[in-house]
């Protein structure tokens, strides 16, 4: 019988231990997916998060580093620099990069460090169950913003890719969600075109994932999707915000 | 070899890169800034990489990914900047990965000064981030000294896949001793001797894919990490001490100093012996593991009355030293906090008083 279809050979075979309807699964597929693809298993290393993705070493089947929480473009920095020939990749979520890790990711995209980020923003923390993140929006309820989060206490919510649009280093960036099957063959495009960029040694490339997070937002997984569409989208528009890849081509 | 005048942080830096070390992630902070400004210089000439991190923070998470990869790899800084590191250090301590970390000590707390100190003699020794951690500490009293411990310290962290660090006190950093350089040599990471290190992977490899990590989320595997830690600990304990004696025969008392306070109690020795007072002194050089025995046996030997520890801060070796002697003799502390370094005048006194009680 012909094999028409096959597991990507960049997950192992270890059971993710997401929640359903989280999109965290799609995700992994997708970046596991463009480095078989590309043909860079052997020279990829990943680098996990704190956070719903901590786990992902379990998963990524190639080889892979645990960061402290937010330090993973730090980390990935020092394996960059190590192994020039390498793939790296951080994989982070927005606790984890937009807020203690706002540093290191905005130097690392400053630096043009030729690595890619895949960030995963659900607008909320998930793994510790459910807290206010820098990326809340306004009004959203969760278990540190039982009353919604309120702009004049803590400000609106950070657009990342915006803000490491206006980089100089940064040489690819875009915004992209899952909740259409032409979206995820988008992000999927973004993703690949985020490798390519690190591996053509144009500079640092970050993809934006829009995620759902129905147990933390109380939500069925078609309710967080519809949730998505109507309230991240329109504060997170998706496009590519900065695209240096086609220079000196 | 011929001798040169060299300053203990350029010494440091060159030492390190005569080890073999090639890559240097480091932030500004006095009085250790010299390190990073002559790797700066010195790596390009050498093929190797300096980057100036955007803070201490990620400077020690550069050096968990570079540590990773095998390479010989460090960072340095000076305390405020070393209390930055901690958590980055007991990552790379949990994940069980070599490399060393240069505190060259100022005063504290706080921002304290930026003058010598000795004021981190627990946070190198007692762990300094979170969970039980030990790191290898080498305590240099020379610029020699330090040149010479930097090749031991990446040696130790490779040996026992734990990080290093040199332990030195902005004296030694700032002073301009005539010193020897060790030859250079080349490192060239070998993925059979580091079969740990993630060195590129592809299913079917004989070895298993690289995961440096320190999250091991069930009690049991958490436990299996520790046990294997202490045991590696409890090995360090028993190869590494490393410790100087001077003077000791027929001593009344013993002096228990370490780094530049050491020389200065050298000079108090001397200066005691000319009026016919006879005092030895152990000096730690390995801070961690502490050369218990050899101070035990230093301050039990026949004829000495009892053990001071000279130290430049509010006395926090002594709290070794009265560990190692366990009660059996006298064991008083002199110093000062604050960055006041003890004069020998002081240490004579102190001497002169305790053979009159």
């Amino acid at each position: 019988m012909a094999v028409v279809f096959e597991k990507t050979k960049m997950l192992t075979d270890a059971v993710f231990h997401y929640c359903p309807g989280c999109t965290h699964g799609v995700i992994h597929r997708l970046v596991a997916e463009v480095i078989e693809e590309m043909g860079l298993q052997e020279k990829a290393v990943g680098v996990a998060p704190v956070g719903c993705a901590v786990f992902a070493y379990n998963y990524f089947n190639c080889d892979m580093f645990e960061a402290a929480h937010g330090r993973a473009p730090a980390v990935a920095t020092g394996i960059k620099r190590s192994r020039p020939d390498a793939c790296v990749f951080t994989y982070q979520g927005d606790g984890d990069l937009a807020s203690i890790g706002a540093a290191e990711i905005v130097h690392a995209a400053h630096r043009g460090e030729k690595i890619t980020t895949i960030f995963v923003n659900n607008a909320i923390y998930g793994m510790t169950g459910g807290q206010m993140a820098p990326t809340t929006l306004v009004g959203q309820k969760t278990t540190t913003s039982p009353y919604g989060r309120d702009e004049a206490w803590c400000g609106k919510p950070i657009r990342v890719s915006e803000m490491l649009a206006t980089i100089e280093g940064a040489a690819y960036i875009e915004r992209v969600a899952l909740n259409t099957n032409a979206n995820i063959i988008k992000a999927k495009k973004a993703i690949r075109k985020a490798f390519e960029c690190q591996m053509s040694g144009k500079g640092f490339a970050m993809v934006e994932v829009l995620s759902t997070c129905p147990t933390n937002w109380g939500l069925s997984p078609v309710e967080a999707m519809k949730w998505l569409e109507e309230n991240m989208i329109p504060y997170y528009p998706l496009g590519v915000f900065k695209d240096k890849t086609k220079e000196g081509e | 070899m011929a001798q040169i005048l060299m300053k203990g942080n350029e010494a440091i830096a060159e030492a390190a890169i005569r080890a073999g070390c090639r890559f240097f992630f480091g932030y500004p902070i006095t009085p250790q800034t010299e390190v990073p400004e002559y790797m700066s210089a010195r790596m390009p000439e050498i093929g190797g990489c300096y980057l100036q991190a955007e803070s201490e923070v990620a400077a020690i998470n550069m050096v968990y990914g570079a540590a990773g990869s095998g390479v010989r790899v460090m960072t340095s800084s000076s305390s405020p900047g070393v209390s930055l590191k901690q958590e980055g250090i007991s990552y790379i301590a949990a994940s069980e990965l070599p490399c060393v970390v240069i505190n060259v000590m100022r005063g504290g707390p706080g921002l304290g000064s930026i003058q010598a100190s000795q004021g981190d003699y627990f946070q190198a020794t007692k762990g300094g981030g979170h969970g039980d951690y030990h790191l290898i500490v080498l305590a240099p009293s020379s610029v020699q000294e330090a040149i010479d411990l930097m090749g031991t310290a990446f040696d130790l962290a490779d040996k026992y896949r734990n990080p290093a660090m040199i332990l030195a006190d902005g004296i030694i950093g700032q002073m301009m001793e005539p010193v020897e350089l060790p030859e250079m040599k080349e490192y060239k990471v070998d993925p059979e001797k580091k079969p740990w290190a993630a060195t590129g992977w592809k299913p079917g490899d004989k070895k298993q894919r690289a995961v440096i990590n320190s999250l091991y989320i069930t009690t049991e595997e958490l436990t299996e990490l520790n046990e294997r830690l202490q045991a590696r600990y409890a090995e360090i304990e028993k190869n590494e001490a490393r410790w100087e004696t001077y003077n000791m025969d027929g001593a009344e008392f013993v002096i228990a100093a370490y780094g530049t306070v050491s020389r200065i109690c050298k000079a108090a020795i001397d200066e005691l012996k000319q009026e016919g007072i006879n005092v030895g002194l152990v000096r730690p050089i390995t801070l961690w593991p502490f050369p218990k025995q050899a101070v035990r046996d230093a301050v039990m030997a026949d004829g000495v009355k009892a053990c001071l520890t000279v130290e430049l801060n509010a006395g926090q070796m002594v709290e070794d030293v009265r560990l190692a002697v366990n009660g059996a003799k006298p064991v008083e502390f002199f110093g000062h906090a604050g960055s006041l370094m003890p004069t020998a005048e002081e240490v004579k006194e102190q001497i002169k008083r305790m053979r009159e009680e």
